[in-house]
């Protein structure tokens, strides 16, 4: 594989606080290679700000293979980049072009405020699955785990939905910062499992509840979650959420 | 000698027994008890959950913005457990022996055997949590093989086992957070410990978001804190893993047990540049169905596709025909070395090997065709066929592969390099889990126990669950009962004050450095000594030189290094000095062990030490104990032994032959 070498633009939002007004920063970044990743760009534009006595781009990141979610970044207008089905930190290099300007900016969202430059705060999310995305198990409590079988295609149905890597691509994307699609492959994945039936009903209730007072937008239908999912969980999921709940609003006492 | 307190009795009772006879507290005294955890990974996350469930008070702690980020999410490829599901002999005492014969004989026979007790447990745990493992059409769950067995007890959720497993152990932590019964902390990093009267009783936190440093009281402190394979810089983990709350924890009195070994994984994705600031994984499932070459001749210029048979060396299938391609990692590793230190490597950098899926493609694509009765058949839709399975139990893999490598796997065979990946040393910890602080215990990869100089494929996460779940919530109790008198101590007294005017000083000398250089550009000089004199083969002399490189790197580190912003503010580069710090000096001690351990075994492989075919070494005579060393100032540790007697298993030489 032979390496080529490109100078690029980018055009980064720069906030020092929750509270501080923000503005774009244009910064060069020179002899980036395409096999580099996204986020290797970064570090490198970083390094220099940091010899040259500034003050380097604050961003999330961790994992930077693609599954723990930290990473977020809206890269050219699309969270995660130009790329389908992946995340920023799996972006390479080789998705642009020489001379290029990159616009990047954090996750937009009321309920994700801004901590500084890129970096937001998601903890709205761990307060949703506080509401009731859990099953009520002890530790202790279990009985042989092949002692309940799964129809394959539950299984494997409910496996898709747990694939959420919880980066909160989705809101980014939508024009109403709708969590609906976070919040239906949660109750999807245990509405779809024996194990999440005794407490259907209250979970999708009481996250849906959560998911209101957290100030997200609500669901259009325009499918932008769908699109720009990292793990593309699927819209189908937002439908089942619906179904759940209507179900169980129309039974609750 | 250090005594590691294993209860007597025989192998199989002694956690029978132990349970049966440990002290309990009551659930009205639990109440009372706080128990800090630090780090939510599967070991973290797990704890926290199942103490709060038991009543005690927690405070849980993790650097991330949310606890379900903790890198065990990363682990791809599975977790045993010994259900012999699958009717192929496996049982309790295999897979203890396995982890044994893996470890190279030299980990502790009542952990391990433990370990693989409570190994059915954690299945059924995770199954009722709603943990979506792969199951059969029949609606059971399915299970595959993973390296150093020859029976299949590894359970899965595709190449996401890892992320399934403490998405399950995250909802159960968050229940309890929902319940009152944890108070979690995000963003915030564990800077000391705090002891009183010699036991750990509480710690220094630094709010990541305002620099402010917090003071937490416990009753007993949990480091779940991970592993520290990143003293490499380019290792799989992830960027912000670090050996801070242990290295803390070692400066405190607790003893660092085996630091050289460490695990380098043999199917990463080789390195690129010099630009490169992680290493990725490609999981150990795939060599259930890849096999691993490279070219019979030297020099070989043709594409992989255009190499025939016949000049292909198969060279694990070739060294290790009993277990073939699934020889444990730390000889595939050493294997493929081997083959490119000798000039056979492939790909521009000759650093890397070829795993191939061309014959398991056309494998399964025949028995598909026999599967769905297909007659006249070509080539090209068996090989359809064949794709189509291999991207059902390794899709995600590949799709990774291609992002980062922009190569199709399906098409061309992947190129692999070892990788630094696990590391099996960690905080000494006896049977309790309880370091040489009292009060102090450590958990999942921190604590140095299960895995000797080897750690298996997919036991990492049986380790981290066994125990977060089914032991410390014994075993801290056990303590805790001799504490039910004590009332919690205010964060006045002198001793939380002391401490958090230490890491405050430390914190203001760091930033008053105001030198040129980057904590990045330190750690990555860092990592380029410990890989080449500290990594798959070491010397003495390569040692002796490290630890002289890594002494003059600290010197430097401390008088030119810069941190741009403030103290009191969100500050990455600040984190991330104090991270480095740390790191300098456990690669330090892991050289001075390694130097000091004057034999091969598993992952820590002395050149000086192997038999005529090349195979680690051992030497049981002098050298089978676990190294623990006692920090005694600056550049300066005692060694501790721990005798480890072998009354079930008989140590042999390894053979996977």
């Amino acid at each position: 594989m032979s390496q080529n070498t490109m100078n690029l633009k980018v055009k980064v939002w720069r906030q020092k606080n929750a509270n501080a007004q923000g503005a774009f920063v244009t910064y060069d970044v020179a002899g980036i290679s395409d096999e580099m990743s996204f986020l290797e760009m970064m570090d490198i534009l970083n390094e220099r700000l940091i010899t040259e006595g500034g003050d380097p781009v604050a961003f999330d990141h961790d994992c930077r293979e693609g599954i723990c979610g930290m990473c977020s970044m809206y890269i050219n207008g699309k969270p995660h980049g130009p790329w389908q089905a992946n995340t920023t930190c799996q972006l390479h290099m080789r998705a642009f072009k020489d001379g290029e300007t990159i616009v990047i900016e954090p996750w937009r969202a009321n309920s994700f405020p801004i901590v500084k430059d890129l970096t937001v705060d998601r903890s709205a999310f761990d307060r949703i699955i506080q509401a009731g995305g859990y099953i009520s198990v002890n530790t202790g409590n279990a009985v042989d785990g092949n002692s309940l079988p799964i129809e394959k295609q539950n299984a494997d149905e409910a496996f898709a939905a747990a694939m959420c890597i919880g980066c909160g691509a989705c809101v980014a994307a939508c024009k109403n910062s709708s969590a609906m699609l976070f919040l239906s492959a949660k109750v999807s994945h245990l509405a779809l499992l024996p194990q999440g039936a005794p407490e259907r009903k209250s979970r999708v209730l009481k996250m849906v509840a959560q998911m209101d007072k957290e100030g997200f937008g609500s669901c259009t239908n325009t499918g932008a979650c769908e699109a720009t999912c990292p793990k593309e969980i699927s819209i189908a999921n937002i439908a089942r959420l619906n179904n759940e709940y209507l179900g169980a609003s129309l039974t609750a006492q | 000698m250090l005594d590691a307190k294993i209860p007597s009795g025989n192998l199989d009772d002694k956690w029978v027994d132990y349970k049966g006879h440990c002290k309990l507290v009551n659930p009205a005294n639990k109440r009372k008890m706080e128990v800090i955890i630090v780090g939510t990974g599967l070991a973290g996350a797990s704890a926290a959950a199942s103490m709060a469930e038991l009543g005690y008070k927690v405070k849980a702690f993790c650097f991330q913005d949310s606890p379900r980020r903790a890198h065990s999410i990363a682990a791809q490829g599975g977790i045993n457990a010994a259900k012999n599901y699958q009717n192929d002999g496996d049982s309790v005492f295999r897979l203890f022996y396995d982890t044994i014969k893996g470890g190279d004989y030299r980990s502790r026979e009542a952990n391990v055997h433990r370990l693989a007790e409570v190994s059915t447990n954690i299945i059924d745990q995770c199954v009722a949590q709603g943990v979506p493992f792969a199951r059969e059409y029949g609606g059971l769950l399915s299970n595959r093989s993973f390296g150093g067995t020859q029976v299949q007890r590894t359970f899965y959720a595709a190449g996401q086992t890892g992320q399934q497993l403490l998405i399950g152990a995250y909802q159960a932590l968050e229940r309890q957070v929902a319940l009152g019964n944890v108070t979690m902390h995000t963003r915030h990093e564990m800077q000391d410990i705090v002891k009183i009267d010699g036991k750990a009783k509480g710690i220094i936190a630094r709010n990541l978001i305002t620099g402010e440093l917090e003071k937490h009281f416990g009753h007993a402190v949990l480091i779940c804190s991970g592993g520290y394979g990143n003293v490499y810089y380019l290792s799989t983990n992830a960027m912000g893993s670090n050996v801070t709350a242990a290295w803390k924890a070692h400066k405190q009195g607790a003893y660092f047990a085996n630091p050289c070994f460490t695990q380098i994984h043999p199917t990463c994705i080789p390195v690129s540049g010099d630009h490169q600031s992680k290493l990725t994984l490609m999981s150990e499932s795939l060599r259930n169905d890849g096999r691993i070459w490279v070219p019979k001749n030297l020099g070989e210029t043709r594409k992989a596709n255009d190499i025939p048979e016949a000049d292909r060396d198969y060279f694990l299938e070739r060294r290790y025909p009993a277990f073939g391609n699934l020889v444990p990692r730390d000889v595939a590793s050493r294997a493929a070395k081997e083959r490119c230190d000798a000039n056979y490597g492939v790909g521009t950098s000759k650093q890397a090997v070829y795993l191939d899926y061309a014959a398991a493609i056309e494998r399964y694509g025949k028995i598909e065709v026999s599967k769905q009765g297909l007659s006249d058949v070509s080539t090209e839709q068996i090989i359809a066929l064949g794709k189509e399975v291999v991207k059902e139990k390794y899709g995600n893999l590949f799709n990774m592969y291609s992002k980062i490598t922009g190569e199709n796997p399906y098409e061309v065979p992947m190129r692999i390099y070892p990788a630094v990946h696990y590391t099996m040393g960690g905080l000494w910890v006896d049977y309790e889990l309880q370091t040489t602080v009292p009060g102090l215990y450590a958990l999942g990869e921190a604590n140095f126990s299960d895995h000797g100089a080897n750690r298996l494929g997919a036991s990492a996460l049986m380790q981290g669950l066994a125990d977060g779940y089914f032991v410390a919530p014994y075993t801290v109790g056990n303590n805790l009962a001799d504490d039910i008198y004590n009332a919690a101590i205010p964060t006045t007294h002198s001793a939380f004050e002391e401490a958090t005017q230490k890491v405050a000083e430390r914190i203001a000398s760091l930033k008053n450095i105001n030198g040129k250089q980057s904590a990045e550009s330190f750690h990555k000089r860092l990592g380029k000594i410990i890989w080449n004199e500290c990594g798959m083969s070491r010397t003495a002399a390569g040692l002796k030189q490290a630890i002289a490189d890594v002494q003059a790197l600290k010197k430097e580190f401390w008088s030119d290094l810069r941190i741009p912003g403030e103290i009191n503010e969100y500050n990455p580069e600040l984190d991330k000095a104090n991270r480095v710090a740390d790191f300098i000096e456990l690669g330090e001690l892991m050289c001075v062990d390694a130097l000091a351990r004057e034999e091969s075994c598993g992952g820590h492989f002395r050149e000086e030490y192997q038999t005529p075919e090349g195979e680690a070494l051992r030497d049981d005579e002098n050298y089978m104990y676990v190294a623990a060393w006692e920090n005694k100032g600056a550049h300066e540790w005692e060694l501790h032994k721990e005798a480890l007697k072998y009354e079930v298993i008989k140590p042999s030489q390894r053979n996977y032959k």
